[in-house]
């Protein structure tokens, strides 16, 4: 699915991919972990395209397309989904509208037929109930004035309604309520298949325990420098990184 | 002999040509306008950016060229908002277009043009009253010059869903184009009318369009300014209105293109309880130059005026939006509200905004903002990272950017073609 070869990145001339290697099968959950600044957020925003990073070097692919080659747009339609640490706010923009033009485009570029607009409101309905998104939610300006469990909540209905094959969740556990927590892992859940992996970024341990990851890995510096499976989430919870980064620097 | 000085000789020569374009003007049938108008375009310079009012907008270019009289026919068809579903009503150089034209016939309501009103003594009392205010330089122009135009008048308790539409279309080369209109709705009458300025590609032209707008107890007026020539216009245009008590008076100043644009509206807001609405978008492109300067002058208690203006600036184009609100010494509990946003899309395009409030009332609230920023690009990154093109992103947020001024468009039709107008041009 994903395989990410040697990568490094900079922004503004401060190298923070240092040589990331990373690689995801069908149907597998990554976990990532590390310390503030260690360069997981920058991971998922070179992933999905932004292009305020540089890549310096490395590859990264999608099903053996070379993904670093392609646009925003088309990374988002070849099937990477990217669920923001800090969803921006658009005014004036509804959410519905929002959805109904990005299915559009993506379907487009899969040469796949448009939903009827019945077929598309049953799938808002549906999706928003899994995330238990409030109706009114949906119809209001994208993540305007939504508190920040609404905001991940409707990230995490925007991938229901997209239905990514490679869905990178960045701290999405960040600032959620138990149940908020669980009915997000509720929605990834749902959604894991043979077909469809994620990666999911977080600082906690407890996320882990409702969406269990088949591997774990710890960022540091801008490179893995330790995989493990869901006991090493455990054990960094236990002791923290010190004895990661004296492993490192050792 | 006096000599002339170059400015005032060209100041004369100018004149000269409005003069001769425009051979039989109404004012000849108002001798008192027309003296007043004359005396002070003589004794006024043109204004030039040394004064405040014209501190960034030229008029060098136009004031340098001679104008023409145009030719009175040219299809006008093409150019309608298809559904507007109104009574079409064509003037062609300033000139009425008769065979294109459906007068309405509607009970109450009374429209002819300008010249036929004032052969008719319609226009003896109030004619000319507000213009007559401010001796400004181009509005004298019109009262002078202005050949003909558009009279309408709604009896009381009239009310009239069907909007009357107004197309005034220009051709030709250098073409003179003074046009005036009236428009006056008795008490509790209800009236919405379009006025949609077009030329092609190729035309040149100075247009200048004064109306006078007279908006009576509870009564309602909607007047939708859409202008959208291409070609070399000169495009200055200006409203005056006067509304009393209980009364609702809602302006859209929408301008789709325009080679150089001034726009005028002064709202005299004169009895208590009215509501005022002013809302206008523009979107220059190329190098295009375009001016609203805005006045809304609430001289009675318990009355509330809502502006919202929008400009998205691209390219090597100007614009300029000047608001003023005064709240005169006796208009207690005004509620004043302004808004002025601008996008500037290129480094090279000039956003000049100046909101201007003079508050003589101490019980009032008013408030106003002025932003001129850059487009959102996290918003067009976060769009794009759900797999929307880049184009349709960009789309999205201008049509989100200028939502509320064309959800306020009366008129679902026109509505829509100034959306699509606007899109458009924010891909080219
Ligand atoms: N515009 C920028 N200019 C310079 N450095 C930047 C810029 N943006 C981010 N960085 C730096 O890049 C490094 C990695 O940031 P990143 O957001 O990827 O960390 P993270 O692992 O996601 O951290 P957190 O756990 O706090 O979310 C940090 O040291 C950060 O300060
Ligand atoms: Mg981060």
């Amino acid at each position: 699915m994903l395989k990410i070869n040697d990568l490094h990145a900079s922004i503004e001339d401060n190298e923070i991919l240092r040589g990331l290697s990373l690689e995801v099968k069908p149907g597998e959950v990554h976990a990532i972990m590390g310390p503030n600044g260690s360069g997981k957020s920058t991971l998922a925003s070179v992933l999905a395209g932004n292009e305020d990073y540089e890549v310096t070097g490395g590859s990264a692919e999608l099903d053996g397309k070379d993904l670093l080659d392609m646009g925003t747009e088309d990374r988002a339609r070849e099937g990477l989904f990217l669920a923001f640490q800090y969803p921006v706010e658009i005014p004036g923009v509804s959410n519905i509208n929002f959805l109904r033009a990005a299915l559009k485009d993506i379907r487009e570029y899969r040469n796949l037929a448009p939903l009827s607009a019945s077929d598309f409101l049953k799938l808002v309905k549906e999706k928003s109930a899994l995330v238990e998104l409030d109706g009114k939610l949906t119809n209001r300006s994208v993540n305007e004035g939504f508190s920040g469990g609404e905001k991940k909540r409707n990230e995490i209905f925007q991938m229901a309604m997209l239905e990514p094959k490679l869905a990178i969740l960045d701290e999405t556990d960040s600032g959620l309520d138990i149940d908020a927590l669980k009915v997000v892992a509720h929605g990834v859940n749902t959604m894991r298949s043979p077909e469809r992996s994620f990666i999911v970024i977080t600082h906690y341990q407890r996320l882990l325990d409702y969406i269990v990851p088949d591997f774990v890995h710890v960022l540091y510096k801008g490179r893995i420098v330790k995989s493990g499976t869901k006991e090493l989430a455990l054990e960094l919870e236990e002791k923290g990184y010190d004895w990661i980064k004296e492993e490192v620097t050792a | 002999m006096e000599v002339l000085s170059a400015t005032d000789q060209k100041k004369e020569a100018f004149l000269k040509g409005i003069a001769a374009a425009c051979e039989t003007p109404l004012s000849m049938g108002a001798t008192q306008l027309r003296e007043a108008a004359m005396a002070t375009l003589e004794s006024q310079p043109v204004p030039t950016t040394r004064s405040e009012a014209w501190k960034y907008t030229r008029v060098t270019r136009l004031i340098g060229k001679t104008w023409n009289k145009g030719e009175a026919q040219e299809n006008a068809t093409e150019y309608f908002v298809p559904e507007v579903n109104g009574w079409n009503i064509v003037f062609v150089n300033g000139q009425f277009d008769a065979a294109q034209s459906t007068m309405p016939d509607a009970a109450g309501l009374t429209v002819m043009t300008m010249a036929d009103a004032l052969k008719a003594g319609k226009l003896d009392a109030q004619w000319g009253s507000l213009t007559q205010q401010q001796s400004d330089w181009f509005e004298a122009l019109n009262m002078a010059f202005a050949t003909d135009g558009l009279y309408i008048h709604l009896e009381a308790k009239t009310a009239i869903d069907r909007p009357i539409y107004l197309l005034h279309l220009t051709t030709g080369d250098a073409t003179a184009v003074v046009s005036r209109n009236f428009i006056q709705v008795e008490k509790g009458a209800n009236l919405t009318v379009v006025q949609h300025a077009v030329s092609a590609e190729g035309t040149s032209a100075y247009v200048n369009i004064v109306n006078e707008h007279f908006v009576a107890d509870n009564a309602q007026f909607n007047f939708e300014k859409i202008q959208d020539e291409a070609g070399e216009i000169y495009h200055h245009s200006t409203e005056w209105a006067e509304q009393t008590r209980d009364s609702r008076y809602d302006i859209r100043s929408i301008t789709l293109q325009g080679h150089w644009v001034r726009n005028n509206l002064n709202i005299r807001v004169n009895g208590e309880n009215c509501g005022t609405n002013l809302y206008g978008s523009y979107m220059p492109n190329g190098k295009e130059h375009i001016d609203n300067h805005t006045m809304v002058d609430h001289l009675i208690p318990h009355c509330e005026s809502n502006e919202v203006y929008k400009g998205i600036v691209n390219d090597k184009s100007t614009a300029v939006f000047n608001g003023k609100v005064f709240v005169r010494p006796d208009a207690q509990k005004t509620n004043a509200f302004q808004q002025n946003a601008n996008i500037v899309l290129s480094d090279d395009a000039e956003m000049y905004s100046k909101p201007e409030l003079e508050i003589y009332a101490d019980d009032v609230k008013c408030s106003h903002g002025s932003t001129t920023g850059q487009f959102d690009e996290e918003a067009v990154y976060y769009l794009r990272a759900r797999g929307i093109g880049e184009q349709s992103a960009r789309m999205l947020l201008v049509q989100a950017f200028v939502a509320d001024v064309m959800d306020a468009i009366s008129n679902d039709a026109l509505r829509d073609y100034c959306l699509n107008k606007l899109q458009e041009r924010a891909s080219a």
